[in-house]
Order: structure tokens, then C-alpha cells, then sequence
């Protein structure tokens, strides 16, 4: 055995290598199932998508449905609500991009952008406030949106943050309008 | 621990905080330069193996707890969703169940071990009892995770063995009741079982640390009996011991991957798939296999008490095996008739074990009297009358001896065997 041996790598070395690299192959292949499981699982995945009935919804009421276990606003809003929005300016924003999941990501946050596709009184936005996750109140604060009271961010009758702390305007889920009357979030 | 440390860190950080906790120093005395029998076999490889298992069903069990609902509404269900909805659910869970066994087959096979080669005899009477400690709360460990899927077996199980209890005059009825937590098992029973099986291996952890903190101070057995007497009847654990018992551990792995990946139910019983049901008791209800010897001597007598003193008696015995034994001589290499006994006795633990498979009737009954009378009989009556009349072997002056013979023992060892020695 001594004689196949070289100065510099040795039989033994390689064998040292091998057995290392076999070693750390299946440890990372223990280790994965261990760190997969922690993903949401099946049951929590066929919760994904919520179906509202729109009929239900009186003009200028505001309703709360969960969707991925998250408040999600459906907001039947007044011509007052749609004109107040519209007559803000982009440049009056704190926060001029629309966050919208079913528009491009760099949407401007024009009240179009913001309301339903084709249906511009309904507003439906994620209820959580944009800092650090507290479910803000309707109809409140100085921009008759909402007003968040764990800092005192408000938003406006789109949604979108007019007084920090809060960084970036109420996020729109992924929606779409089945028919006139009923929408189906995610 | 025995001995001193040989660890000198050079880096200054680390000799900085080795004069401050002198922890790497104590890692390096007991898993690197702890000197161990040069003659161990692979039979010793098993106290490693069981540490792998202990933290396989730590590690498992605390993701398990991620997912399970320990209620009697809930926990059947949550078990399937497990299998069914959680990543990788189906393989962490059989994991757990499977390493459950292996567990116990990992014990059985070091405590067969202890009792052939003597290794429960003076100096090592403590390390002895501590691992029947270990192995009493292994089995109250995996009796209450049974339990906690409430399925038929878990529910039955349940019931029997706590009813065990009920066996002790005056007192027993009340013991089951604060058992139950109520008059039956429910969900008080759930929840508190799932309380303890969380708990009781952090306390096999602490036992298991006593464990090898007294291994560390007498030394360990070795197939001889006879305790080294120079540095060369050991070799330092690292690379020895832990190359062996690597690969004594990724055998034994490749042995579990077959049961976890191809018979994952085997050692499980179907009717645990039912929910349970507080109504109807399954026809055929025995307790997982690694009790079975037990629950043979159990129905063995045909007296609640007695059966169930019979069977806790079976396992304090063990406690008292260091001073059953009455030989001088440790190792049974050298003790021709405690060998033949020896396997007389593992052959009567087996026997136990398929009986207690049985169904409790006719021959199968009488045969389960035999084998108990003679479990017993081997500790009480065989083990301490050996000893005054048994006529052992010689055995060898020393472990080096032993290995390389009377004549090249006094020779210095062939360099590949010696170069790495260090003093322990």
C-alpha cells in the first residue's frame, strides 16, 4: 500500500475527502426535510383564495373579510370618497406607487390605479397597516380613511398613506371581479 | 475527567477563555484524549448509538410538536395532517415512531452487552443503576407517546397500563383517578401524558450526562473484564473510538433507514389508524413489542397484584444484578457455564417477548409461567450460585495481553498501533 503513496497526496487523504463529502451530502439532505417542514403546509395553502358577496355591501359601508388569515377592507365607497381621492395630487404623497398586486409594480398610485379594474367605488385593500402590522380604523382620521392607532399613521379614501410613520400605502391583494357583484381574493 | 486534561490552546482568545471555563479542555479530555480499552468490541459502539437515537427523537419530537394538537377532538387529525399536509410530515413523523424502536433495540443489545461482559460489577455499580434509570424513563418516555395519536392502541394502551396501578391495595383506586385526571382516560389524560413525554427526555438527557460522567471516572469494561494497567492496553478515543463508533452508528442508521423507508408500519399495529373509541375495545390489544416480555409475565400470573409486582420486579432486579452476581471474575469470556446460562436467559427474555405476542390462553399461559419463573430464577437463584461454583478460565494479565498473546504482550506494541498514544 505504502508504494502507490505519494510525498504529497496520499491514498489516504483522498479516502479522508471522500468520506467527508459524502458526509456533509447527507447531512444537508437530513437537514432539508427539517427546514422544509417549517413552509406553510397543504392545509394552510388551500386557504389561499376568499370569495366576497358584493350585494351585501351598502354604499359608504365598509366590510372586513379574512383572506390567508389577514384583514382584507372592501370598502363600498360614495362619489364624495372617489372625488376626494382624485383630487390629490401625485406629488402631494407620501408614497406615489400604486401597490397594487394586479397592476405593474412601479403603478403610480392614481385613485384608478387604487380602486377596482372597471368598478372604481369599490376599494379593497389589505386592513394592515403598512409600519408594523396593527389593523388600522375606517371612516377616521384627517383624510376620512383610516387612522392606525398603535403610531397614528392615516391613510386616505384610497388607501394610501398621507401621515407617517407608516412607509408605503395600504397593499391591494390579488383580486379580480368574478362577476358585478362578487369579487375572489388570491 | 480521568485523569488531566492534555488540551494547551495556543490561540490567546481561546486560552483567554479556557482559564475562565475550561470547557474546550474538558470536551478534549473526554472525547479526544480519553483513553479506552484498545480491545473494545462492537458491541461497545452501542452507548454511542444510543446518544445518536436520543437526540434523533429529541430533534423529531420537538418538530412533531410544531404540527400536533394534543387534544381528544383534535390530536387523531392533526397526526394525519401531519402525514398528509405538512412538508415532509409523513418522513419526520416515521422517524420519530421508527426511531422509537430503534431505540429500545439499541438499549436491549447495550444492556445484553453490560450483562455478558460483567460491566455492572464493582467499580461500575452506580454507572449500572443509572442506566436502569435511563431505561425506566425510556420505557415511561415512549408509553406516554403512544398515547398522544389517540387512536385505538394509543387509547387502550393507555387504559390497561395506568389500570396497572389500580392493582395496589387502598391506594390504587386514587392513583388512577389522579392519573386519569377524572374516571377514565380523557383529555385531561392527553394533555398531562403530553406534558410529561415532552419533559421526561430532557430528564434521560440529565441521566445520560451522570451516565458518562460515571463511565469517565472508573473507566470503561472491555471484553476481558481485566482493567487496563498501562498506557498500552488503551488507545486515545479520538481517532479510535469515534471512527469505530461512526461507523458502528452509520451501520446501525442504514438498519433504521430500512424500517423508515420501507416497512414504516411494521413495528406498529393497524388498529391505531382507528380514532379512538372510549366505547369498544379492540379484540386483539397488545402493547408496542419492546414491552412485550413484560406484558407476558403480567398475564403469567393469575393474581392483579402479583402480575403486576411480577412484572415491575422483573425490571428492579436489574437494579440488584451487581451484587447477585457473586463471581470474581467480570467478563463472562472467561466464565464457561455463566456463558451457556447467559444465553439460556437471552433466549427466555426472547421466548417472553413472543409470548407476550400471543393471545392469553391455553399453552401459551402455562409457557409464560416457565420462562417468567425462570427470569427470575436466573438473578436470584443461577447468578449467585454460579459464583461459588463455577470454575472460571484463566484470564490474561492484561488487555495487551490478551490481544497480541503472552509472548508478543511484553514487546512494544507495532507502531501503528502505539504512535498517537498520549498519556490520559
Amino acid at each position: 500500500m505504502a508504494a502507490t503513496e505519494t510525498a504529497g497526496t496520499t491514498r489516504r487523504d483522498f479516502l479522508y475527502i471522500a468520506t467527508g463529502a459524502m458526509g456533509a451530502v447527507g447531512a444537508a439532505a437530513l437537514v432539508w426535510p427539517f427546514v422544509s417542514q417549517l413552509q406553510p403546509d397543504a392545509s394552510v395553502l388551500a386557504l389561499s383564495t376568499t370569495e366576497v358577496d358584493l350585494t351585501s355591501i351598502a354604499e359608504g359601508q365598509m366590510v372586513t373579510v379574512k383572506w390567508r388569515g389577514k384583514p382584507v377592507f372592501v370598502w363600498n365607497r360614495t362619489e364624495k370618497d372617489i372625488a376626494e381621492a382624485k383630487e390629490v395630487q401625485l406629488s402631494a404623497l407620501l408614497d406615489p406607487i400604486a401597490r397594487n398586486a394586479n397592476l405593474a409594480a412601479d403603478a403610480p398610485a392614481t385613485d384608478e390605479n387604487r380602486a377596482g379594474e372597471g368598478h372604481e367605488k369599490w376599494l379593497v385593500v389589505i386592513g394592515i397597516c403598512t409600519h408594523l402590522g396593527c389593523v388600522p380604523i375606517g371612516h377616521s382620521g384627517e383624510y376620512d380613511g383610516w387612522f392606525c392607532p398603535c403610531h397614528g399613521s392615516e391613510y386616505d379614501t384610497a388607501g394610501r398613506v398621507r401621515r407617517g410613520p407608516a412607509p408605503t400605502n395600504l397593499d391591494i391583494p390579488p383580486y379580480q371581479f368574478v362577476s358585478d357583484t362578487k369579487i375572489s381574493i388570491g | 475527567m480521568s485523569g488531566h486534561s492534555t488540551f494547551e490552546p495556543k490561540h490567546p482568545a481561546l486560552k483567554w477563555f479556557e482559564s475562565r471555563l475550561p470547557l474546550v479542555g474538558l470536551i478534549h479530555s473526554s472525547f479526544v484524549a480519553y483513553p479506552t480499552p484498545r480491545n473494545l468490541n462492537y458491541w461497545w459502539t452501542f452507548g454511542g448509538i444510543l446518544s445518536l437515537m436520543l437526540v434523533c427523537q429529541i430533534v423529531s419530537g420537538v418538530v412533531l410538536v410544531m404540527h400536533y394538537t394534543p387534544h381528544i377532538t383534535l390530536a387523531f387529525d392533526s397526526v394525519e395532517h401531519i402525514m398528509r399536509d405538512v412538508s415532509y410530515g409523513w418522513l419526520i413523523r416515521y422517524i420519530h415512531s421508527n426511531g422509537a424502536s430503534m431505540f429500545f433495540i439499541a438499549v436491549y443489545i447495550h444492556m445484553f452487552r453490560g450483562l455478558y461482559y460483567g460491566s455492572y460489577k464493582a467499580p461500575r455499580e452506580v454507572l449500572w443503576i443509572l442506566g436502569c434509570i435511563i431505561y425506566l424513563l425510556m420505557m415511561a418516555t415512549a408509553f406516554m407517546g403512544y398515547v398522544l395519536p389517540w387512536g385505538q392502541m394509543s387509547f387502550w394502551g393507555a387504559t390497561v397500563i395506568t389500570n396497572l396501578f389500580s392493582a395496589f391495595p387502598v391506594v390504587g383506586p386514587t392513583i388512577v383517578e389522579w392519573l386519569w385526571g377524572g374516571f377514565s382516560v380523557d383529555n385531561a389524560t392527553l394533555n398531562r401524558f403530553f406534558s410529561l413525554h415532552y419533559l421526561l427526555p430532557f430528564m434521560i438527557a440529565g441521566v445520560v450526562v451522570l451516565h458518562v460522567w460515571a463511565l469517565h471516572v472508573v473507566g470503561q469494561n472491555n471484553p476481558t473484564g481485566v482493567e487496563p494497567k498501562s498506557p498500552k492496553d488503551t488507545v486515545p478515543f479520538t481517532p479510535y473510538a469515534t471512527i469505530k463508533d461512526g461507523f458502528g452508528m452509520v451501520c446501525f442508521l442504514i438498519f433504521f433507514a430500512w424500517f423508515l423507508f420501507y416497512i414504516p408500519n411494521y413495528l406498529g399495529h393497524a388498529d391505531n389508524y382507528i380514532p379512538a373509541n372510549p366505547l369498544v375495545t379492540p379484540a386483539h390489544i397488545v402493547p408496542e413489542w419492546y414491552y412485550l416480555p413484560f406484558y407476558a409475565m403480567l398475564r403469567a400470573v393469575p393474581d392483579k397484584l402479583g402480575g403486576v409486582l411480577t412484572m415491575f420486579g422483573a425490571i428492579i432486579v436489574l437494579f440488584f444484578v451487581p451484587w447477585l452476581d457473586t463471581s470474581k471474575v467480570r467478563s463472562g469470556v472467561y466464565r464457561p457455564l455463566f456463558k451457556q446460562f447467559f444465553w439460556i436467559w437471552v433466549a427466555v427474555c426472547i421466548g417472553l417477548g413472543w409470548l407476550g405476542a400471543k393471545p392469553a390462553e391455553g399453552g401459551y399461559v402455562i409457557a409464560g409461567r416457565i420462562l417468567t419463573i425462570y427470569y427470575f430464577a436466573h438473578f436470584l437463584i443461577i447468578l449467585p450460585l454460579l459464583g461459588l461454583f463455577e470454575k472460571p478460565k484463566a484470564v490474561p494479565a492484561s488487555i495487551t495481553e490478551a490481544v497480541l498473546g503472552k509472548n508478543r504482550g511484553a514487546a512494544p506494541a507495532s507502531a501503528g498501533v502505539s504512535a498517537p498514544q498520549t498519556k490520559g
